[in-house]
This record gives structure tokens, C-alpha cells and sequence, in this order.
């Protein structure tokens, strides 16, 4: 029985397409594509399938925990809906804006109540700000050790057995718990909750915490206690002028752009 | 704040040598160092890095650190944070650089909050603001649909620097320096994370960070078959194949030819994508190809937006005869 809590992130949809991406580059700010729900980060869903996985092998309990405002109960509940016992939401103005640091400290004395934990997992990074720092921070705050960019987590004897991403392959690390883990899409893939665990989903509420809560001085959350602040954001025009091939068939539209790159000198 | 003074460069080291990004470091080291009228120096930590201690010499750095011991071996976090944290609580350098790898990735957030300061990882262009002196770093966000300058605000700043981002500096052998052992003890049983072993797929034929062609595939390749085909033409190009991360999730080809934001980071001259919609956290991954061939069934994907030349049409068509097309040019 390992008690493992997962933490979740609610962010812009990645797979949406590209060109819904818009910036209010005067207020430095993403605008929220309209008709294109939040989601779970997408590593984040990893995380909570790594959980499962273990929970299925050796029993426990997961507590998902989530951090931001404005967080829609159709997509947070999908922690319980994947099976997670419990659903802890740090939802508060106050929480809005953080920085790596300011979040990583808000998750961590949220984790301090919580409590009873063997193993904290998170994503790797989030797939809106691309930081990567969450999850290390939570073990540099609480005194624990950590592995990044896991493809799989085993417990073995009461330790955690991590496989850890490297170029070509990945090292085998056991860790002693309580401890910290990361996992990237090298993992197994997420699992699809079912219907019926959907509908309980539904009637289970999360449990919300403000910063008074969890012993938090707001002044070291979220905007206010970022130590690094965003001076600009912008999209790059990479766009290029492609020349378009085309022809009566496909076979002849490869024969041409083959031609047209010799021609070129690109082959 | 006047306590943190320098730049410090941390060069993993790859095969007993520098490695590529470990030269981009120090030329974006002295580039800062000079900028800010400091000076550069570089840490080297593993078991035998002593014999190479010269090295970042060559390429700017006026002092090289070196922690050295059989505690060094494999990498293991806590063990690299401890020699880390110790050679800059001993220096107090305002900059921190490290690679943007697996080890860096790792390192340079935990050290970051052991130092009670912050990091920014996978920079891709670092400049100095003329009025507070501080780094104006630039990284993607949202999966390379936009980009962000951020500036720390606690020193020392600690940042990681992405592969092939930042140009390499030239190589000046005349170039001397003074080479410091720092030494750091620490107690292995103390240790709560341990190094069990090291599994590798070997790779046949051109790594894909070293490719000059690359051959990527996406979702619409449709299963492992039609990679046999990528492959067949990666190989008479002389290229090597790359995926983007629906084929690696879906385990149509190894996870180690993921190319993109969270994969692996290449610049070959050519990149020629089949199937590939365009995602923009895929396309990060080769911002630095000169060419980018489109094959794609949908006029609308977005990898006609960065693509040099393109086909619209299905790729099991297109593909056979382009590839028969190529052969016959090549042999």
C-alpha cells in the first residue's frame, strides 16, 4: 500500500491547431482560443497513469492535486475519472501567475497537509510554459530526492525502481521513498476513463483549498512571489513561402518535386 | 549584489571530451563575460575529467574547476548537485550555464531552489539588459508557439542552454588559464538515490543529431510499415529517420526518434517530413534545417507554413515514386 500524489496542471489544449494560437503581445498574455476547452497537461496525464499502474500492482491511495484559477471541474475531475481517490484543488486568485518557484512552494506546503505520501509524481514540464522545474522543486522544498523524465516506475521492496530517459536508452535508478518522480510520453500511454467511472466522478467533489489553508503567506504565491518575471512574449514569424508542387497524379507530383530539388541543387 | 561575480560554464563532458553544446556554452560564456567586463570560467565534475581540464581553455574560459572522483561515475542527482552547490557557494558567480540534456534539465532546477534563486531552461538567445545588467533570456513556450524573454530577478542566474542554438566559439589552443581542484566529500551511504545500470539501443547507421538529411514521419505514416519505407530513403540520402511524437506514443518506432521540444533537438540541411502535420513543439526540434520537404495529404497542415517545397497529396503514392525518382540520381 503506497499513498502517491499526483500533481496536475490545467493549460491550453497542445493538439489544438497552431493557427488558434493568438498572443496579446501589449499585455504580454495568451488569449485563450474560444470553443477550445482547457485540458490536462499532457504529461501530467502520464504522471496520473504511472500512479494507477503502481496502484494497481501494489494498492494504495492517489490524491491528485491541481493549482490555478478558473479551474473547470469537467477537466480536473478527469484525475477521478482515470481513478484517483481524491481530488485537492489549490484554487485561488492569489495562486494566479506563479512562477516555477512560487508554484513548486504553494504545491509543496499542500503536499505538507496532505501529509501521509510514499511518492509525488508530476509531467515532466507543462506543455503551457514549458518550465520543467515543478516537480524538482517540490523535492529541493520538502528534503527529497528525485528522478526526471521517468519511462516507468516500479516499487520494489519499498523503493522506487525508476527508469530514467536518457538519449539512447535509459539507467535504471532506485530510490528510497518518500520521493519525487517526473515522467515524460516515453511512459505508457494514458489510459481512457470508462463510463461508469466517469459518472462517479461526477457526484465526487474536490477539495478546495485557499492559501490561509495551507499556511501560505501570499506574498510567496503565485504573481507575487514569482522571482522571475516575463518581460516580453511574442510569436515568431518563421513562416516561409513554400513552393507547392503539384500535378495531374501523385506519382507525377513526385516526380516533379524531385526535378524541381535537383534543379534546385537541394539533392 | 556585488557579492556574485563571473560566468560559470558546467561542461558535462561526452566520451571523454567536450561535447559540441559544451563549446557552445563557453562561447556564450565569454560572450557574456566580456559584455559584462567579467571574467569566464568552466566546472568539469566525473571520474577522470582531470585529463581534458585544459580543454575549456581553448574556448574562453580564463579557469577551469575540476571535481574529480570515483563518486562521479554515473550521474546521480544528489551526488552532482552537492559538487555543483559546493564550487558555486566557493565562487558566487552572477551566471550559471548549463546544457540543456538530460543532466542539465535535472540539475539545474534543484539547484536553482537549493541556492534560493531560479532557473530558465532551454534558452535559445541570452543578451544582457543594458540597464540592470541582468540576462534577458529567451526561451519557447507553449510548445514553441510562442517565445518568451524572462529575466531573474535573484542571483546567482542559472540557465540552460539549448543544442545548436547558440554558435560554437573558435577553438584557440595558445590560450592559458589556471585549473583549481575543488574537492567534495560526500558520505555514499548518505545517498537516497542509487545508480543500478544502464541500458542502450544501439543505433545502425547516421545518429539523427549528426544527420545532414532527415527523414521525419508523423501520425499519418499510419503504423511501423511505412517507416521501412522512410528508412529505405533516409539511407540512400545518407540521412537518418525521425519521428514526430505520435508514432514514438504509439510505439510504431523507438521513443529515441523523437524529434521536437521534449525530443531530440537536430539541424540537418535537409529535412524532408511525410505525414507530418506540424505541430509546433515537432517543428522546434528542427528550426535550424535549411530545406524542409512537405509530403501531406491535407493542403491546410500546418507544416506548409515552414516548409521550403511541398506535394499535397496521400504519401503512400507520392513516397514510392520519389524515393524510386531519388535512387536513380543518386546511383
Amino acid at each position: 500500500m503506497i499513498n502517491i500524489i499526483v500533481c496536475v496542471k490545467q493549460t491550453t489544449d497542445p493538439e489544438a491547431p497552431p493557427c488558434s494560437f493568438k498572443i496579446d503581445s501589449s499585455a504580454n498574455r495568451v488569449i485563450f482560443p474560444a470553443g477550445i476547452p482547457p485540458v490536462i497537461s499532457t504529461f501530467d496525464e502520464y504522471a496520473m497513469e504511472a500512479a494507477l499502474r503502481i496502484k494497481d500492482k501494489v494498492g494504495g491511495k492517489i490524491t491528485a492535486l491541481s493549482l490555478g484559477v478558473n479551474l473547470l471541474r469537467d477537466v480536473v475531475k478527469k484525475t477521478l475519472s482515470m481513478g484517483a481517490d481524491e481530488l485537492v484543488l489549490l484554487e485561488d486568485p492569489a495562486f494566479a501567475d506563479g512562477d516555477s518557484w512560487s508554484t513548486a512552494y504553494a504545491l509543496s506546503m499542500a503536499i505538507k497537509k496532505i501529509g501521509d505520501y510514499d511518492l509525488i509524481l508530476c509531467g515532466r514540464q507543462a506543455v503551457d510554459w514549458d518550465s520543467g522545474q515543478v516537480g524538482s522543486g517540490i523535492a529541493e522544498i520538502l528534503g527529497l530526492p528525485s528522478v526526471t523524465v521517468a519511462r516507468k516506475v516500479e516499487i520494489v521492496e519499498g523503493k522506487a525502481r525508476v527508469e530514467r530517459v536518457i538519449p539512447d536508452g535509459y539507467e535504471l535508478i532506485e530510490m528510497s521513498l518518500p520521493g519525487v518522480v517526473t515522467l515524460g510520453n516515453e511512459h505508457a500511454a494514458p489510459r481512457y476513463p470508462n463510463v461508469r467511472s466517469i459518472m462517479a466522478a461526477k457526484r465526487k467533489e474536490p477539495i478546495v483549498w485557499k492559501p490561509a489553508d495551507i499556511g501560505v503567506d501570499p506574498a510567496m504565491i503565485g504573481s507575487r512571489g514569482r522571482r522571475v518575471k516575463l518581460t516580453r512574449l511574442f510569436q515568431s514569424a518563421r513562416y516561409t513561402k513554400c513552393e507547392m508542387v503539384s500535378a495531374d497524379t501523385p506519382e507525377e507530383a513526385a516526380r516533379k518535386l524531385v526535378a524541381k530539388l535537383r534543379a534546385n541543387k537541394v539533392i | 549584489m556585488e557579492r556574485y561575480q563571473g560566468i560559470l560554464a558546467y561542461c558535462e563532458t561526452a566520451n571523454g571530451k567536450l561535447s559540441p553544446l559544451d563549446t557552445e556554452l563557453l562561447g556564450t560564456g565569454s560572450q557574456l563575460a566580456t559584455e559584462l567586463g567579467q571574467s569566464l570560467s568552466a566546472l568539469l565534475i566525473g571520474t577522470d575529467v582531470g585529463a581534458i581540464a585544459s580543454e575549456p581553455l581553448a574556448y574562453g574560459a580564463s579557469k577551469v574547476y575540476v571535481v574529480e572522483g570515483p563518486l562521479f561515475k554515473d550521474y546521480i542527482t544528489e551526488i552532482y548537485l552537492v559538487g555543483l552547490a559546493k564550487v558555486i557557494s566557493e565562487t558566487s558567480p552572477e551566471i550559471v550555464l548549463l546544457g540543456q540534456t538530460q543532466i542539465g534539465r535535472d540539475l539545474a532546477p534543484r539547484l536553482a531552489f537549493r541556492l534560493k534563486t531560479a532557473a530558465t531552461l532551454d534558452c535559445t538567445a541570452l543578451t544582457i539588459d543594458p540597464a540592470t545588467k541582468r540576462m534577458l533570456m529567451t526561451k519557447p513556450v507553449f510548445g514553441g508557439n510562442a517565445m518568451a524573454i524572462q529575466m531573474c530577478e535573484v542571483s546567482p542566474q542559472i540557465v540552460t542552454l539549448r543544442s545548436k542554438a547558440f554558435s560554437p566559439p573558435v577553438k584557440d589552443s595558445s590560450r592559458q588559464g589556471e585549473i583549481i581542484k575543488i574537492s567534495v566529500a560526500i558520505d555514499p551511504a548518505s545517498t537516497r538515490t542509487k545508480f543500478l545500470e544502464r541500458k542502450t539501443e544501439a543505433v545502425s547507421g547516421i545518429k539523427l543529431e549528426e544527420a545532414k538529411v532527415i527523414v521525419t514521419g508523423g501520425r499519418g505514416i499510419g503504423g511501423p510499415e511505412g517507416f521501412k519505407q522512410l528508412e529505405e530513403l533516409a539511407q540512400i540520402l545518407k540521412g537518418a529517420v525521425g519521428a514526430s511524437r505520435p508514432p514514438c506514443d504509439n510505439k510504431w518506432v523507438s521513443d529515441n526518434l523523437q524529434v521536437g521540444l521534449t525530443g531530440k533537438i537536430v539541424s540537418p540541411k535537409m529535412c524532408i517530413a511525410v505525414a507530418v502535420s506540424g505541430s509546433s513543439q515537432h517543428l522546434s526540434g528542427y528550426s535550424g534545417a535549411k530545406v524542409i520537404v512537405a509530403i501531406n495529404k491535407d493542403a491546410e497542415a500546418n507544416i506548409f507554413k515552414v516548409a521550403h517545397y511541398g506535394v499535397v497529396g496521400d504519401w503512400k503514392k507520392v513516397l514510392p515514386v520519389f524515393l524510386a525518382e531519388v535512387k536513380k540520381l543518386v546511383s
